[in-house]
């Protein structure tokens, strides 16, 4: 790589360097060995895995639940995003500053602090027990947790988008006879769509992936409660290096599959609507 | 916003916001979710950590146990942090500074580590220096650890953190350009001399939010460490993993003190961001942060 537009600058040659040394030894040279165990294993060896039962429902588990609270962390995110942009109100700043707060809280945390409140015997969990809901050590649990440590990203996808529509774009729509509802819906909403699916990917991908606050919550029952991350775990504590590669694999391919299909989603959206 | 007012003193809503009973509804709908799901477990840790009063949490970092792990944290976030910020700085000049082919395709790689879950995270290394990895047996025959002891944990903290710096400092140094380098360059100022009395200042915000992050990350990271730890207390458990093991003994007060210490430092974390923000949001990045 030689720089092109020749800059005055010194250092290209020595920071472009050190940036792929480090680049490679960190990062690169590690997934490059993720890649060759899983070429050893084939795609009849993974295939093996991806089948066994137990897998399946800790894959469907993981999954599914990814599904659902992202979705319901995109519909919170755009209302919690519309009312700290365009509202007034007490609290407002520190309320904005608490979003991030699952981005800062180790997740370990996250996590015991989800199962003490949503035990039997929790703030919540109590109130919960008497209608006979059970939230922790279920799938249930799973769900609350991963709608903690996703909520910031669909917040804070939409936020900037909702802090730049021309207010002028609504009066215009008022002027032509709609009323407030109809705006929202035919107007507001469709100019919000590329953000919103981009927060709920990030939502659904953070979500697959999370493994810490979610092993304290979920009781990791197999078959009911067990997600794809604490199998990978099983089985390298069983030192199964090909196990856990190759549910690693699988997670990584159908979380590629999802994103990108959610990528053409939103370019479609992006082209029907106008919006950039 | 200020609601127009008719003559009758009645109160109109104007046609670019909802009617104040919307809004209220809206308003109480987004403090209750954030209540139940942000707030209540921040205070369910201080709580829980207290309960059994100020001498016995105060005990609780007397624990041989409780100072290893902090100590270890302390390290790995020591070493990590500014090997990530070095990288940052050196990733950030060349990309900001230089044109060059293969550019997005190298910020998409300094990307990938926050696509990755934790967990493969620490799997990757395992399969690289574990008992059964790649470099495994010739580890063994040297005598040098890196799964189960502090080579492994940094690494994989390393790893989980390595992006931090890079993005906030690329789009930073993207948008601020190189004329004021170029200047300092005409006056007969050296590379370095240039980067450390121009450069560096103008980025010194940008720098401290990005280490800020990295270091709260890195301080509190759980999957990617638990996996190449080997959770052997005393010695390879940092304070996340010393969590784990407290909370799985029963040992309830002794785990929520030890979280709390951890919940302090995010607290700490996001009020600096927040007053960053506020302060010097001028020589933040523009771009979005997620």
């Amino acid at each position: 790589m030689r720089s092109k537009q020749l800059s005055a600058l010194p250092g290209f040659g020595l920071t472009l360097g050190y940036t792929l040394f480090y680049l490679g030894v960190i990062v690169l040279l590690p997934l490059a060995a993720l890649v060759a165990q899983a070429a050893g294993l084939g795609l009849g060896g993974i295939w093996a895995v991806a089948t066994e039962e137990r897998v399946l429902a800790a894959l469907r588990t993981s999954f599914g639940l990814a599904f659902a609270a992202a979705l319901v962390d995109s519909l919170f995110g755009l209302v919690i995003a519309w009312v700290l942009t365009r509202y007034q109100f007490p609290g407002r700043r520190l309320l904005d500053a608490a979003v991030d707060l699952p981005f800062a809280l180790p997740t370990a945390v996250a996590g015991i602090s989800l199962a003490t409140l949503y035990a039997p015997t929790g703030w919540i969990g109590g109130i919960l027990a008497e209608f006979g809901i059970q939230v922790a050590f279920t799938p249930a649990g799973i769900f609350v947790a991963l709608v903690f440590v996703a909520l910031p990203f669909t917040v804070r996808t939409v936020q900037p988008l909702i802090a730049e529509i021309d207010r002028g774009v609504e009066e215009v729509s008022a002027t032509l006879g709609a009323n407030r509802w109809q705006t929202i819906r035919r107007v507001l909403i469709p100019m919000l769509t590329p953000a919103l699916l981009t927060g709920f990917a990030l939502a659904f991908a953070r979500s697959v992936s999370e493994y810490g606050s979610v092993i304290f919550i979920a009781g990791n029952l197999p078959y009911v409660s067990e997600i794809a991350p604490v199998l990978i775990v099983i089985k390298l504590e069983e030192f199964n290096y090909p196990g856990a590669t190759a549910i690693a694999v699988i997670m990584l391919a159908i979380a590629f599959v999802v994103l990108f299909t959610i990528n053409v989603i939103q370019a479609w959206s992006r082209r029907r609507l106008g919006h950039a | 916003m200020p609601e127009h007012i008719r003559p009758g003193g009645q109160a109109r809503t104007p046609v670019t916001t909802e009617t104040a009973a919307v809004r209220t509804g809206l308003i109480a709908l987004a403090l209750v979710f954030l209540a139940l799901f942000l707030v209540l477990p921040v205070i369910v840790v201080f709580v829980e950590a207290l309960g059994k009063g100020v001498s016995f949490y105060l005990a609780t970092f007397t624990d041989p146990d409780a100072r290893a792990a902090i100590r270890l944290t302390l390290i790995v976030a020591a070493i990590a942090v500014p090997l990530n910020m070095i990288f940052g700085i050196a990733a950030s000049w060349a990309i900001a500074k230089f044109e060059f082919q293969g550019k997005s395709l190298l910020i998409t790689l300094i990307d990938l580590p926050f696509s990755i879950s934790p967990v493969v995270s620490g799997l990757i290394y395992v399969l690289l220096f574990g008992a059964q990895g790649y470099f495994g047996p010739w580890l063994k025959g040297h005598g040098i650890e890196v799964i189960f002891a502090l080579p492994g944990i940094v690494l994989a903290t390393i790893f989980v953190t390595f992006p931090f710096v890079a993005r906030e400092l690329i789009p930073l140094m993207q948008e601020q350009g190189n004329t004021d380098e170029e200047a300092a360059l005409t006056l007969g100022a050296g590379g370095l001399r240039t980067f450390l009395t121009v450069t560096l200042p103008n980025i010194r915000w940008g720098l401290l939010y990005g280490v800020l992050l990295c270091n709260a990350r890195a301080m509190g990271e759980f999957g990617a460490v638990s996996v190449v730890s080997g959770h052997i207390r005393g010695l390879t458990n940092t304070m996340p993993l010393h969590v784990e093991i407290l909370y799985n003994e029963y040992n309830f007060a002794a785990a929520f003190a030890m979280a709390s210490l951890l919940t302090l430092l995010a607290v700490i974390t996001l009020v600096a961001k927040t007053l960053l923000e506020m302060h010097y949001g001028e020589a933040l990045a523009r771009a979005p942060r997620v």
